[in-house]
């Protein structure tokens, strides 16, 4: 009497344990499920906000003042004023906003402005460049 | 072209530049890296002019040809000797330039993708208004640093009362207006600031002297570094911000070594200095009246020369002034076919913008080797017969080393008087820019020679061949 008892308990026992072992399975593919849809709106999330462009372009710009500082220190200084006219020039790299203004096709005030500030960084792009070949072109080795 | 394409493009564009900076650590290298710097401009543009935003290809050609044929004209016909005031003239540009992109962005914000009119976000406002602030101060302070150099204003400090009180306030404003365009976005409020920030421009660098136009030239330098910055940011472009931050690096070294060729801090070249209280000094050592100085003429320099194993040349501005590189080139050449050893000594701030010297010489086809810098030749004045100064001043005098109560106590200087004999080429016995007498005129083994620079050195010529 006493063994049928035991084995009916072990039975049961055995029953509730495939229930819960059921249970923790659908439980676990459920969170499985919830931690795919959160990757999911997590990737979303850092698409659209995640770390701002500014602080990106923070991380460039103090890294370039590093390569800025250590190239320019290795400039030779009898080469300095070819330094000014080149870095006059580089720095005309603004005509890239400058065309963005200048680019749509309707016509409009910051369209001007556009076309003033190209006009303005192209003297500047032509003229740092060539000056800069000039004064190095006196730089050459004399026989 | 794709977003990812142009920022690769960009990139490379950068990189050009970086490289274009590094070449110029040799003479050698220095021609092959502006090359590189051009092919950087190239890529730049073309990238700017594949994007899908950019259709009215019309007015950017005519804007560039314009602008190009402009810049390539003036940058074929100028005088070296005038090279300090077209890079002056050159940041101005890029000052007015910066000015124009952000104003055309706070107009239009949509072709830069930073939202529409009324909304444009706070981060592009304030990287907009502070872009905007550093072009116009560099604008129009470059205009007010060429007009120095070209001799259009007056080269002296313009002082008054209460410059400081005015400058402070005008920053101030731009502060307050700054922060009202960042909140409200208003447009009126965008052109107080800039309308504000070209009078600092003025204010700022009108009561600087024509001698420190070097540090003042370098620093706008480096300003149209950080507006380009500035811009860079609004535009969400790296190029522009690597770009902007090599050439703002570069000004701010060349400000600094000026500085310290001058042994003057950057906030006395700007706020203070020479002119307010270097009367006293001068007072104190204009006792020219019971001291006379020695002169002599041209056939003596020759003589001396001649007879000197060793002749250390020292050029300054007043070179510049009188053309006279030509004519010293020949001089110099006529005295190594004698066998005399003749090299040329550069003070960091000789002249009116760093370098200025050395590109001078260059011009008059000085072989590079022969021109050396303040630290490798200054010990050799010791061993040296003759050191010729030429239209110098300052950067010789001794009170520099001796004399505490002197303005310019503490700066480096070239040590002619440690020379057998020292020969002046200058026009009178007035005084340099610091404003104070120079003790080495009045030295027994010093020889005056007066004369304009040009004309003197042509005569030394002249008796050498005899």
């Amino acid at each position: 009497m006493a063994d049928q008892s035991v084995t009916q308990n072990a039975n049961e026992l055995r029953d509730a344990a495939l229930g819960l072992a059921e249970k923790a399975a659908k439980l676990a593919d459920n969170l499985a499920h919830q931690a795919g849809d959160m990757a999911t709106s997590a990737t979303t999330v850092v698409h659209t906000s995640g770390v701002s462009p500014t602080v990106l372009g923070l991380t460039v710009f103090v890294l370039a003042c590093f390569v800025g500082y250590y190239v320019v220190w290795k400039v030779t200084p009898a080469l300095h004023s070819p330094l000014m006219a080149v870095t006059n020039a580089i720095s005309s790299v603004i005509i890239v906003g400058a065309l963005l203004a200048a680019g749509p096709i309707e016509m409009n005030l910051s369209k001007v402005m556009g076309f003033l500030a190209v006009v303005l960084a192209s003297v500047n792009i032509f003229g740092g460049f060539i000056v800069a070949q000039r004064m190095l072109h006196m730089f050459k080795k004399k026989k | 072209m794709s977003e990812n394409l142009s920022a690769f493009l960009y990139l490379v564009a950068s990189v050009c530049f970086i490289l274009s900076l590094r070449g110029l650590s040799s003479p050698e290298t220095a021609r092959n890296g502006n090359i590189l710097g051009m092919v950087g401009m190239a890529i730049a543009i073309l990238t700017t002019l594949a994007s899908p935003e950019v259709v009215s290809y019309t007015t950017i050609i005519v804007g560039i040809l314009l602008g190009g044929a402009i810049g390539t004209v003036i940058a074929l016909k100028i005088k070296m000797t005038a090279l300090p005031q077209l890079v002056a003239a050159f940041h101005s540009l890029v000052g007015l330039a910066a000015v124009f992109v952000a104003s055309a962005a706070l107009y239009s914000p949509g072709a830069y993708g930073i939202g529409t009119a009324g909304n444009i976000g706070v981060a592009s406002l304030i990287e907009m208004g502070l872009g905007v602030a550093i072009g116009a101060i560099t604008f129009t302070g470059s205009l007010v640093a060429f007009g120095k150099l070209q001799g259009i204003v007056s080269g002296t400090p313009v002082r008054f009362t209460g410059q400081h009180m005015l400058n402070l306030a005008i920053a101030i404003g731009i502060l307050v207006f700054g922060i009202i365009v960042v909140t409200t976005e208003s447009h009126m409020a965008f052109w107080i600031l800039v309308a504000l920030a070209l009078v600092l421009g003025i204010t700022l660098i009108i009561p600087i002297g024509g001698a420190d136009m070097p540090v003042v030239v370098s620093m706008l330098n480096s300003y149209s570094g950080w507006a380009a910055c500035g811009i860079g940011f609004t535009l969400q472009n790296n190029a522009l911000i690597i770009t902007g931050a090599l050439v703002g690096a570069s000004g701010a070294i060349l400000s600094y070594i000026m500085c310290k060729g001058m042994n003057r801090s950057i906030f006395n070249v700007i706020f203070g200095g020479f002119g307010t209280d270097a009367g006293a000094a001068a007072a104190t050592l204009g006792s020219d009246g019971d001291r006379t100085a020695k002169s002599g003429s041209s056939d003596d320099a020759a003589f001396i020369m001649k007879n000197a194993s060793s002749v250390i040349i020292v050029p300054g501005y007043g070179m510049a002034v009188a053309q006279a590189q030509h004519a010293l080139r020949e001089m110099g050449d006529i005295l190594k076919a004698e066998g005399v050893n003749v090299r040329y000594a550069i003070h960091p701030v000789a002249g009116r913008m760093p370098g200025h010297m050395n590109v001078l010489l260059a011009e008059a086809n000085v072989p590079y080797d022969d021109v050396l810098e303040m630290d490798e030749i200054n010990r050799d004045f010791g061993t040296a017969d003759v050191a010729f100064v030429i239209g110098a001043n300052d950067i010789t005098n001794p009170a520099a080393k001796t004399d505490p109560s002197s303005p310019i106590f503490g700066m480096p200087i070239l040590e002619v008087e440690k020379a057998k004999t020292v020969l002046f080429i200058k026009r009178s016995m007035s005084a340099g820019y610091a404003g104070i007498q120079n003790e080495l005129f009045f030295k027994d083994n010093t020889m005056m020679l007066f004369g304009d620079a040009k004309k003197m050195c042509e005569e030394i010529v002249m008796h050498l061949d005899n």
